[in-house]
C-alpha cells in the first residue's frame, strides 16, 4: 500500500511557515472506508460491480445535518487532508493549514468530510485495490474515471453519511473541477461551492503537460502495460520524470527564480550530475513521488483533468452548461498561476454572472503559482475564513438554511 | 432570492442612517434589477440595493480588504482592476452599471463609461462637483489647490485626477450621445436647485444612450 501523500507539509516547508502541529489541529484522525455493494455506472460506459471510499472526517455533524462540507482533493492528494495519525505524527493532511478549530474552515463550526476518489492509490477502488472478480489488484484493469464519476461516488457517500444536502463543497485545482461539478450535477444537494485555483476545462497547453507525464510512464520499461505489479516492480522512472514536469507547473517563474536562481551545489562538474539547486531539488521531488505514489493512478486522474469539460455537452457554451447550478460560488484564482491562470477562473465567474447566480471572485496577489493554493498567504486564508463566517452566522448557527 | 431580503436586512441594524446619495440612488433603480456597482467600497451601497430593491447584484473592487468586506456583509464581489476595463462582462446584461465617486480617480474614464454603456442600459455616475463655490473661491481668491469635504486631499496625495464640474459632465455626456435621465446635485444631504454647478457637492446622473 502506497504512502498517503504528504506534500501538504512539504509545501509548507516551501512557504517557509511551519505551522507547529499542536496549535489549533484537529489533531490524531483515523482514516474510515465504506464499501458500496451497489453498482456505480461510470462516463466510459464500464460499470464498477461495487466499490470502496477511503474517507476521514473531522468535526461533528450538527443535528439537522445543516454544517457539513466536502473537501476534494486533487491530483496527487489523498482524503488526510487535516491532523495527523497516531502511528505516523509527521504524516500532517494537506490542507492542515486550511481546515481546524479555528482556522478559516473551523471544524468546531464544520463538519468536514474528505474523500478519496476513486482510481486513486490512497484506500479507496483503484488500480492498486483488489479486483473482487480476479482477486488480484485491478492493475491497468481498472476503468477510466472521470471527475463526474468521482462526484457520482462522492454523492454516495453523502447518502450513506446521511448528508442530502452540504453547506459547501470545496476544492482546489482538479478538487475545484469536483466542486463546480456538483454545482451542476447534483445542484441541489449544496448550498456553495468554493472552486479555488480552478478552470472549467484544461487548455491544449494543460493536456499537453499531461500526456508528456503519461508518455514518461507508458514509456518506462518497466511499465508492462500497467501490469507492472504482476512482475513485481514500478515505473519509477516514468512516475520520477512526470513528478517533475508537474512540479514545475505548479511553481510561478518569479518563485523558481527566488528560491534557486542559477545556485549550483558545488560548481559546475561538466556532467549531467544534478548541478543546479533546481534539478537536485526536481530530482529528489520526483524521486520522493515515485516511492508512494501509483502509476496507474497517475495515467486516470490526468486523463480525469482532460477529459472535465461540462460546457462541451452544450457547444462549448459554460453558461448554459452552469445554468442549472444554484448554489452560491466563490471563486479564488491567484495573479502568478499559470497552470491555471486567473483568466480560467475569469470564465467561470462570467458564466455564473450570465446565468445571474451568486458569485463572489479573489484574485489574490500571490507570488508562488498553483501551489499557492496549498499554502497559506494570508489573504487567501482571510477571504476563505470570512465566507465561511458568513455562511456559519447566516445558515447555520441561526438554524436558517436558504431554499 | 428570499436569502438576499433577509442576509440584505442585517444590514440596517449596522447602518441605520441610510446615506442620502443611498437613497437617491435607490429610487432610480427597478424592484429585482441587475446592478453592477464599479467600484463598490465595502458594499454598503449594494447591500442596501439589496435590501430596499431586491437587486441582484454585483460589485467590483480592487482592493482585497473592501473584498473581504463585502464577503462578510453578503454582497457579490469581484476583484479585478476598473483600469482593465470591463471586457469580462458580456453586452447589455445589466438593467444598471453604478460608478459611486470613483469616475474622478479613473484613468481610462472615457472607455470606462462607454463600457458601462455596453454592459448596461443605463448607468448611474455621482462624483464631486469641482464647479463648488468653495473650490472656486481657494483657487481664485486664495490661489491654492482646492480642499473641502467632498475633496479632502492636498494636492500631493489625492487620488482625484479627473476632477469635473456638472458643466463639464453635461457637456462630455452630450458629446458621447447620452441622454440624461435624472441628474441631482446635492449638498449636505439636500437637493440644490439654484445654481448647482456652483452650490452642489455631489452630483449624480442617470442616463443611457439617446
Amino acid at each position: 500500500m502506497p504512502e498517503a501523500d504528504d506534500f501538504g507539509a512539504e509545501r509548507q516547508k516551501l512557504n517557509d511557515r511551519q505551522e507547529s502541529r499542536e496549535s489549533c489541529s484537529v489533531g490524531i484522525v483515523e482514516p474510515k472506508r465504506v464499501v458500496f455493494s451497489d453498482s456505480l455506472p461510470l462516463a466510459s460506459g464500464v460499470s464498477l460491480r461495487g466499490f470502496e471510499l477511503a474517507y476521514e472526517t473531522y468535526g461533528t455533524l450538527d443535528a439537522d445535518k445543516s454544517n457539513a462540507v466536502l473537501i476534494c482533493h486533487a491530483l496527487n492528494a489523498s482524503h488526510h487532508v487535516a491532523g495527523y495519525y497516531a502511528n505516523a505524527p509527521d504524516r500532517i493532511g494537506w490542507w492542515d493549514n486550511m481546515i481546524g478549530p479555528g482556522k478559516s474552515l473551523d471544524t468546531e463550526r464544520f463538519f468536514v468530510v474528505s474523500v478519496n476518489n476513486l482510481g486513486s492509490c490512497f484506500g479507496s477502488s483503484g488500480p492498486v485495490s483488489i479486483n473482487p472478480d480476479t482477486g488480484k489488484p485491478w492493475g491497468a484493469d481498472f476503468p477510466l474515471v472521470t471527475v463526474e464519476d468521482w462526484v457520482d461516488a462522492q454523492a454516495r457517500l453523502a447518502d450513506h453519511l446521511g448528508i442530502e444536502r452540504w453547506a459547501a463543497v470545496m476544492g482546489g485545482s482538479l478538487g475545484g473541477m469536483q466542486a463546480l461539478c456538483w454545482s451542476i450535477r447534483y445542484p441541489g444537494r449544496l448550498r456553495h461551492a468554493l472552486v479555488i485555483a480552478s478552470t472549467a476545462k484544461l487548455s491544449a497547453e494543460n493536456i499537453a503537460f499531461n500526456e508528456v507525464a503519461r508518455q514518461a510512464i507508458l514509456t518506462d520499461p518497466d511499465f508492462f502495460d500497467g501490469h507492472y505489479a504482476r512482475k513485481d516492480t514500478k515505473p519509477k522512472r516514468g512516475l520520477r520524470i512526470a513528478r517533475m514536469l508537474g512540479h514545475i507547473t505548479y511553481l510561478s517563474d518569479e518563485q523558481m527564480e527566488k528560491r534557486f536562481g542559477r545556485q549550483l551545489r558545488e560548481g559546475l562538474q561538466f556532467s549531467f550530475a544534478p548541478e543546479f539547486q533546481i534539478e537536485s531539488y526536481l530530482r529528489y521531488q520526483g524521486e520522493k513521488f515515485a516511492g508512494y505514489f501509483d502509476a496507474n493512478t497517475y495515467l486516470r486522474i490526468t486523463k480525469a483533468l482532460d477529459y472535465f469539460d461540462p460546457a462541451s455537452a452544450f457547444d462549448g457554451d459554460l453558461t448554459r452548461a452552469l445554468a442549472a447550478a444554484c448554489c452560491r460560488f466563490l471563486v479564488i484564482s491567484f495573479t502568478t498561476d499559470w497552470r491555471f491562470s486567473p483568466a480560467r477562473s475569469r470564465e467561470i465567474v462570467r458564466a455564473l454572472i450570465d446565468n445571474g447566480h451568486q458569485v463572489s471572485y479573489a484574485e489574490i496577489a500571490a507570488p508562488h503559482g498553483h501551489d499557492a493554493f496549498l499554502l497559506d498567504d494570508p489573504e487567501y486564508h482571510a477571504v476563505v475564513r470570512v465566507y465561511y463566517d458568513r455562511m456559519f452566522a447566516h445558515e447555520i448557527a441561526s438554524g436558517e438554511t436558504h431554499e | 432570492m428570499s436569502d438576499t431580503v433577509k442576509k440584505a436586512s442585517n444590514v440596517t441594524s449596522v447602518v441605520p442612517e441610510v446615506r442620502k446619495d443611498f437613497s437617491l440612488i435607490a429610487q432610480w433603480i427597478k424592484e429585482g434589477a441587475r446592478v453592477l456597482d464599479l467600484g463598490c467600497g465595502d458594499g454598503g451601497l449594494l447591500a442596501y440595493l439589496q435590501q430596499s430593491k431586491n437587486v441582484c447584484g454585483y460589485g467590483v473592487e480592487i482592493s482585497i480588504d473592501n473584498v473581504k468586506s463585502c464577503i462578510a456583509r453578503g454582497v457579490n464581489v469581484l476583484q479585478r482592476d476598473l483600469e482593465g476595463g470591463l471586457a469580462d462582462f458580456s453586452d447589455a446584461h445589466f438593467d444598471c452599471v453604478i460608478l459611486s465617486q470613483t469616475l474622478q480617480a479613473m484613468h481610462h474614464l472615457e472607455a470606462l463609461v462607454e463600457g458601462m454603456l455596453r454592459v448596461g442600459r443605463e448607468a448611474i455616475v455621482t462624483f464631486p462637483n469641482f464647479g463648488h463655490w468653495s473650490h472656486r473661491w481657494q483657487i481664485a481668491l486664495q490661489g491654492k489647490m482646492p480642499v473641502s469635504s467632498s475633496l479632502p486631499y492636498q494636492w500631493y496625495n489625492t487620488p482625484n485626477i479627473h476632477l469635473c464640474t456638472v458643466k463639464d459632465f453635461d457637456r462630455f455626456l452630450a458629446e458621447r450621445r447620452c441622454e440624461v435621465l435624472e441628474r441631482v446635485v446635492m449638498a449636505h444631504g439636500k437637493e440644490i436647485m439654484l445654481l448647482p454647478n456652483v452650490f452642489g457637492q455631489l452630483a449624480l446622473y442617470r442616463f443611457r444612450y439617446r
